[in-house]
């Protein structure tokens, strides 16, 4: 059985490595600031005893004052899964580190989240648009698209 | 007089030029409308670029103005070669959200329905690796004369051939007869003749190693970081299936194994999906056996309206893992629906795996990879 | 002898012009279909008619394979064993235009794909016929009220058949066919 970790063991680990990287913490999810995504992502990838090696999914969703990026983090030694949260702020042009460079397999998924949702990824190396045409206006997804 | 090539005192300085060769979007053998854009350096790949979104419908927006049972016909669209799997996921997801428990009878037709799917896209995904390989047609039409009766099968439940619409929110939509168990045993029973008659063709064809083996190879560590799933993770030598790890419908109840191969090339891709096959029907054979009587679809309000809250529930589909994310705010439709699309996600290092290989190969790689377009452009 | 040679950086931008242009493409040809082309309901030729050309036509139209999305399957059904296509003339389906007679769009075309299928249609040789197959092909089907979707594909070509069904099973299919024969047996020369 795959177990979902106790979010708030996980959320003390984090705030002992990275001070002041969490903002909240529920029973399902960990939310985290959106400058600090990529050093926690990293510890939580390196970490012995956490060792999330695999990015199950990465979903974006238009809560109008925000867009919030869901990460689920799946660690294939110890059969365990986690979610982290982050949210990009400001409706003309939010922003999120990249994480490509920790798991290869954010790369069409970040492009995704970019073409249907405008969020624009930070170093990720090819940040165009994968599903609809250059030319098109807006973004298909956001909740006040006609 | 000739002179041998030793003797000859001038030597030719040739100077090649990288093309790029658009292979697709309207092509016979990429498996829909997939444009994959290859620089080459005489035959061999320097530079591979996928493009996508042909197919692109847009079907996530269009499931936030429908009803949760209205998006069902919906989801038949992702993976159309086996359109229940996807009913299934969504279904998982929307019972976890909304907190319904499935009867016992809808649960054991779930799974035969499902490692029926399993089974007749894993031949139709070896009868088209053959057609790239260049046997024009034949395997393919062994294929689907095989396929042709689990259709007879799937259209005696549910009165369509392709796109089903079978799977309700809380179970199935339908009973399924005495006459749809008892054929559906008489095809378990006669399925391994044909998987023996492709073993002994294929398997030790010694064009098919040839060609086969040591191309499109992609390491377990890479498999693991590219986030892939299904068959291209096990034939890379990770030990993962999402039936036995992670467990949902009932399949902690019956026995079978997980194939998983070495080496990570197009070869080992071919050989865990015929494994997986034997191995669907060892668990048809069992869930034909012990399937009880009862009822077929748990109650709930016609207009569903699940609590405040998000649920991710993922399931092994023929291609991979297929994973459904839903957020409700209690409404009669989904808040957002998002599909975790194995397709997708294992195309990713489809242009590691090209480079340095020559353009033949890059067909048989992509051939391999089993990608459905519906799922990767939704 | 002097070729122009290309490095990798030149092919770069040089692929990135042509996505550009692709994507222009989609754009006028959003502008130029907002109106569907009006059917040809004046085909049926009523003066006595080269008898022989009409036959010679119509009983073995090889066609492209336009095959999309799910409606390709029961298409490529059609033409296995089961229900044998090539026992009405449907021998081969070209996947090269200039060797074509007619084209299946089976599927849905998106705006992304629609200036590709017109450049295969205009590819193909006089004279021509398309069958439109299934309900995404010629209306949009399901997915018509979405904002990638072209809204039948009878914006951007003429069409001649329409096969309704979501897929239609492979003797539908089959129907068609023997009806687009029909229509080029007893239509006027092109």
């Amino acid at each position: 059985m795959t177990i979902a970790l106790n979010t708030h063991d996980v959320a003390e680990e984090i705030t002992k490595r990275i001070p002041d990287a969490v903002e909240e913490v529920s029973n399902n999810y960990i939310l985290v600031k959106g400058q600090s995504l990529y050093s926690v992502s990293q510890f939580l990838k390196d970490s012995p005893s956490l060792y999330f090696d695999y990015l199950n999914c990465i979903v974006g969703t238009d809560y109008i004052d925000y867009i919030e990026v869901v990460y689920i983090l799946e660690s294939y030694k110890h059969n365990s899964t986690i979610t982290l949260k982050a949210r990009a702020y400001g409706r003309d042009n939010p922003t999120l580190p990249s994480v490509v460079a920790l798991w290869a397999g954010a790369d069409f998924q970040e492009r995704e989240i970019f073409d249907l949702l405008g969020v624009t990824f930070t170093g990720h190396p090819k940040m165009k648009r994968i599903f609809l045409w250059e030319d098109f206006e807006g973004y298909p997804l956001r909740r006040d698209f006609l | 007089m000739v002179q041998s090539l030793d003797t000859r005192e001038e030597i030719i300085q040739v100077a090649t030029q990288p093309y790029v060769l658009n292979i697709g979007p309207h092509h016979p053998s990429t498996h829909g409308v997939f444009h994959l854009r290859t620089v080459l350096d005489g035959e061999v790949i320097v530079d591979a670029e996928i493009l996508i979104g042909y197919l692109h419908r847009g079907i996530e927006k269009l499931a936030e103005t429908r009803t949760y049972t209205q998006v069902i016909p919906l989801t038949d669209r992702f993976d159309y070669l086996a359109s229940m799997t996807n009913n299934l996921a969504y279904c998982l997801a929307v019972e976890k959200l909304a907190g319904i428990e499935v009867p016992e009878r809808a649960q054991y037709l779930r799974v035969i329905l499902a490692e029926l799917m399993r089974a007749s896209s894993h031949v139709m995904s070896l009868g088209f690796l053959m057609n790239d390989l260049g046997s024009l047609f034949t395997p393919l039409f062994l294929a689907a004369r095989e396929r042709e009766k689990m259709l007879d099968l799937f259209e005696m439940l549910s009165g369509q051939r392709l796109l089903y619409n079978f799977m309700r929110i809380g179970g199935v939509s339908q009973d399924a007869t005495d006459l749809f168990l008892f054929k559906a045993r008489q095809f378990v029973d006669q399925m391994p003749m044909y998987l023996n008659e492709i073993d002994q063709l294929l398997t030790e064809n010694e064009v098919f190693r040839v060609r086969a083996e040591g191309t499109g190879a992609l390491s377990a560590e890479d498999a693991i970081n590219f986030s892939c799933s299904g068959p291209v993770l096990r034939a890379c030598g990770v030990d993962r299936d999402i039936r036995r790890d992670d467990p949902y419908l009932i399949y902690d109840r019956f026995d079978f194994d997980v194939i998983t191969c070495q080496n990570g090339d197009n070869y080992d891709r071919y050989r865990v999906r015929l494994g997986e096959i034997w191995q669907s029907l060892r668990i048809l054979d069992q869930a034909l056996r012990d399937i009880p009587s009862g009822e077929v679809q748990a109650k709930h309000p016609h207009f569903l309206r699940p609590p405040v809250g998000e649920a991710f529930s993922r399931i092994e589909a023929p291609k991979g893992e297929l994973g459904f994310y839903l957020v409700s705010d209690n409404s009669i439709a989904p808040y957002r629906f998002h599909v975790r699309s194995s397709t997708l996600i294992n195309l990713t290092p489809l242009s590691k795996m090209l480079i340095g290989w020559k353009l033949a190969d890059a067909i048989l790689t992509l051939g391999s990879i089993d990608i459905v377009l519906g799922e990767i452009d939704r | 002898m002097d070729i122009a040679l290309f490095s990798l950086e030149e092919l770069d931008a040089l692929m990135e012009e042509a996505d550009k242009h692709s994507s222009t493409e989609v754009v006028e040809l959003m502008a130029k279909s907002q109106q569907p082309i009006p059917d040809d309901l004046d085909w049926l030729d009523e003066e006595p008619r080269n008898q022989i050309l009409g036959w010679g036509q119509s009983n073995s139209p090889w066609g492209v394979n336009f095959g999309l999305a799910c409606c390709a399957f029961e298409m490529m059904s059609s033409a296995f064993s089961r229900f044998d296509q090539s026992r009405f003339g449907m021998e081969i389906m070209r996947p090269s235009p200039r060797q074509a007679d007619f084209m299946i769009i089976a599927g849905t075309v998106s705006w992304k794909m629609a200036p590709r299928v017109r450049r295969v249609y205009d590819a193909m040789a006089e004279p021509k016929w398309v069958i439109a197959m299934g309900a995404c092909a010629i209306s949009g089907g399901t997915f018509a009220s979405s904002y990638a979707v072209v809204p039948g594909v009878n914006r951007i070509l003429p069409v001649d058949v329409y096969v309704p069904g979501c897929p239609p099973r492979p003797e539908a299919l089959i129907q068609g066919f023997l009806q687009m024969r029909n229509k080029i047996r007893l239509a006027k020369q092109k």
